[in-house]
């Protein structure tokens, strides 16, 4: 009888256990076959630049071979005539310039911004904390036409410098609804220990929260360097002569000329492009993703 | 090392008025408990002191000066929040020493004092640590560390053991106390637990609903309530409150708490209670004075306070058994020797020592 007793409950734990095995084993499967099919879909795209960038034109050119391998040797020519025989350079200077101001500017005015409006609370604080979000919803598609006005009147048009001026308006707004979010998840007795420790505000910020914060800051620095890296509607419509020119438009509008395609060099100009905003990532990742869900959550 | 003194102290958030115009003189090395339930106003209080928080109206002054309109870091005090508010990112020693370099002290002058004060907290070993490879409590000493370094006229407390486990908060109640008989200097510790505030205190001062109940030494408090609010916060397990009439009995008095039991008033009180006789008013009386009948207890008229209980609820506790009864409905708690009580159920002969009885009016809740 006890024997019974005791045998019953270790068939159903048994029975137990196999069966959560079993249905941990049906969720790796089912992650890793969506995370394989996610990832080849993504990586297509950058496997097919990288194979036709490493090909001749002829090879490119020719509809009979396949388009995923290269057939006829690997050449560095692409990349040689991209660097030595176009305005590659010049884009790529002009958008590191660019690129640079734009995103200490975004982010000296967003951690100010941020600071007051999300520790030093004020009448109005959080209708202007949430009107600065707004104004990130308006798309650059509908902004465009009124600011190429402003730019023109203040001188700035075809001049890069143009675009160290309006580019903030697609970053400073993001940015500091990040950062608005960071410094409010940062306990309120932590500045008031600062306070009666005799800081200043602006102690508080260099020596309190810039240091606590850095993980968010370095979030809204990577979202700041990809929106001025990639922006492609501005430089499009307020530049237009070679040597103000940047990456995104010159390539496209130097490498292709009516209906002829340099794939290429396209595809180079592409990868280089690339590159910089790759690397950044691959380091600063994890402050990343811990700078965007610090700021989610509490935002 | 100052005074602290808290002038008609109002503070009003719209509507509500959280602190509603105290009164309060902090001596000099003076160690004061602000103690009352969640809301009471007297973590409103001590921001006030901090100046984290603007007064209303009133005045309040440290060390003579009247510092209403000066920021926290100008009036030389320290504080330590319920919740460490340590630095993340530096370590024990530069948490310490942040207050001093941004006052601008000499370099070697920050380390002789954030080591001597190491020395006095115990955690020279953890200075080089950052809060993150810190207990809570070798935290909450590093953040005391911070305040004790600065030297400053005022020590501020705002519940710094109550996000500390039990064991812990017992172990820190001490520490603190050793720390303030090494420094001396003028304290205000606020906490809603009032072991902590009868244990730390030179002084309690009780609030309740944005007033002072009444200051005085913890020994005072809990024998001399002056409000049914002071008696029933003070003391755990809480004072039994038990509607009674006063009556006269021959030459003297009794408390009548129900049809059966009739307590007599100790002779020596007759007088202080004689315009009372007749009302109907409230008997305070602690669980301590609440035992089992014993032959030589000094209670005044022996036999006379004794009644019988049948018990509810039976909890022994080791050192001592705790007992629940009704009186008329009214529960109420005594506490007698280990082995004296019997199961839930069963009756119980029980002694109310009246020389500690306590007679509140119930219309003011003042004690007469």
């Amino acid at each position: 009888m006890s024997t019974a007793a005791v045998s019953v409950p270790r068939a159903r734990a048994k029975v137990r256990h196999a069966s959560l095995r079993r249905s941990r084993r049906w969720a790796l499967f089912a992650s890793y076959f969506f995370l394989v099919m996610f990832a080849i879909f993504f990586l297509i795209p950058p496997y097919y630049m990288i194979v036709t960038s490493l090909k001749t034109d002829a090879e490119v050119a020719h509809m009979a071979t396949n388009p995923w391998i290269i057939a006829n040797g690997v050449t560095l020519d692409q990349f040689k005539i991209l660097l030595t025989q176009t305005d590659f350079l010049i884009y790529f200077k002009n958008t590191a310039i660019v690129t640079v101001c734009v995103v200490i500017i975004t982010m000296v005015v967003s951690v100010l911004a941020a600071f007051s409006l999300g520790r030093m609370k004020f009448w109005g604080s959080g209708i202007l904390a949430t009107g600065i979000f707004l104004t990130y919803l308006v798309p650059d598609t509908l902004l465009f036409i009124p600011l190429f006005q402003i730019v023109k009147a203040i001188g700035l048009l075809n001049s890069y410098w143009g675009m160290v001026l309006v580019y903030p308006t697609l970053t400073v707004p993001f940015c500091t609804w990040i950062m608005i979010g960071y410094f409010q998840s940062i306990p309120k007795e932590l500045d008031e220990a600062a306070l009666i420790d005799g800081a200043g505000h602006l102690q508080m910020l260099t020596k309190i929260f810039i240091p606590v914060a850095l993980p968010g800051i370095i979030a809204a620095t990577i979202f700041a360097f990809t929106v001025s890296w990639a922006a492609f509607v501005y430089p499009m419509t307020f530049l237009y002569s070679s040597d103000q020119q940047v990456l995104t438009v010159g390539t496209v509008t130097s490498l292709i000329r009516a209906d002829v395609y340099k794939w290429g060099m396209l595809m180079a100009g592409a990868l280089v492009a690339a590159a910089p905003p790759l690397i950044i990532y691959a380091f600063l990742m994890d402050y990343y993703i811990a700078g965007l869900t610090a700021g989610a959550t509490k935002g | 090392m100052a005074e602290v003194a808290l002038r008609k102290i109002v503070k009003r958030y719209d509507d509500v008025e959280a602190v509603r115009s105290i009164d309060l003189d902090i001596p000099d090395n003076e160690f004061v408990v602000l103690v009352g339930p969640s809301g009471c106003g007297k973590s409103t209080t001590l921001r006030m002191i901090a100046g984290l928080e603007e007064i209303t109206s009133g005045e309040i002054s440290i060390g003579g000066e009247v510092v209403n309109d000066l920021p926290p870091k100008d009036r030389d005090i320290a504080m330590v929040f319920q919740n460490y508010a340590l630095y993340p990112h530096m370590t024990s020693f530069e948490n310490m020493a942040f207050g001093l370099k941004l006052r601008k002290f000499p370099k070697a002058e920050i380390k002789q004092r954030v080591e001597h004060a190491a020395r006095i907290l115990d955690i020279t070993e953890l200075l080089e640590r950052r809060p993150k490879a810190l207990s809570g409590g070798q935290r909450q000493r590093v953040a005391m560390g911070r305040a004790i370094v600065r030297n400053p006229k005022v020590f501020l407390f705002d519940e710094p053991l109550s996000n500390l486990d039990a064991k812990l908060r017992v172990q820190m109640r001490t520490e603190i106390k050793r720390v303030h008989q090494k420094v001396k200097t003028t304290t205000v510790y606020v906490t809603h637990d009032q072991v902590e505030a009868m244990t730390l205190a030179d002084r309690v001062v009780v609030m309740n609903n944005g007033i002072i109940e009444q200051i005085g030494p913890p020994q005072e408090l809990y024998h001399k309530p002056r409000t049914r609010f002071v008696a029933g916060f003070i003391g755990s397990p809480a004072m039994n409150f038990i509607p009674c009439t006063l009556e006269s009995h021959g030459g003297g008095m009794r408390v009548r708490v129900s049809d059966t039991v009739a307590l007599p008033v100790p002779a020596s009180r007759v007088a202080q209670y004689q315009g009372a006789v007749g009302r109907q008013l409230t008997f305070g009386l602690r669980p301590e004075h609440m035992t089992e009948p014993k032959q030589a207890n000094g209670s005044g008229n022996g036999s006379d306070s004794d009644f019988t209980a049948i018990l509810d609820v039976v909890e022994p506790m080791g050192m001592e058994t705790m007992v629940y009864f009704t009186i008329d409905g009214t529960e109420v708690c005594g506490r007698v020797e280990p082995n004296a009580a019997g199961e839930a159920g069963a009756s119980m002969r029980l002694h109310a020592n009246m020389e500690h009885m306590h007679l509140i009016d119930p219309a003011t809740g003042l004690v007469l």
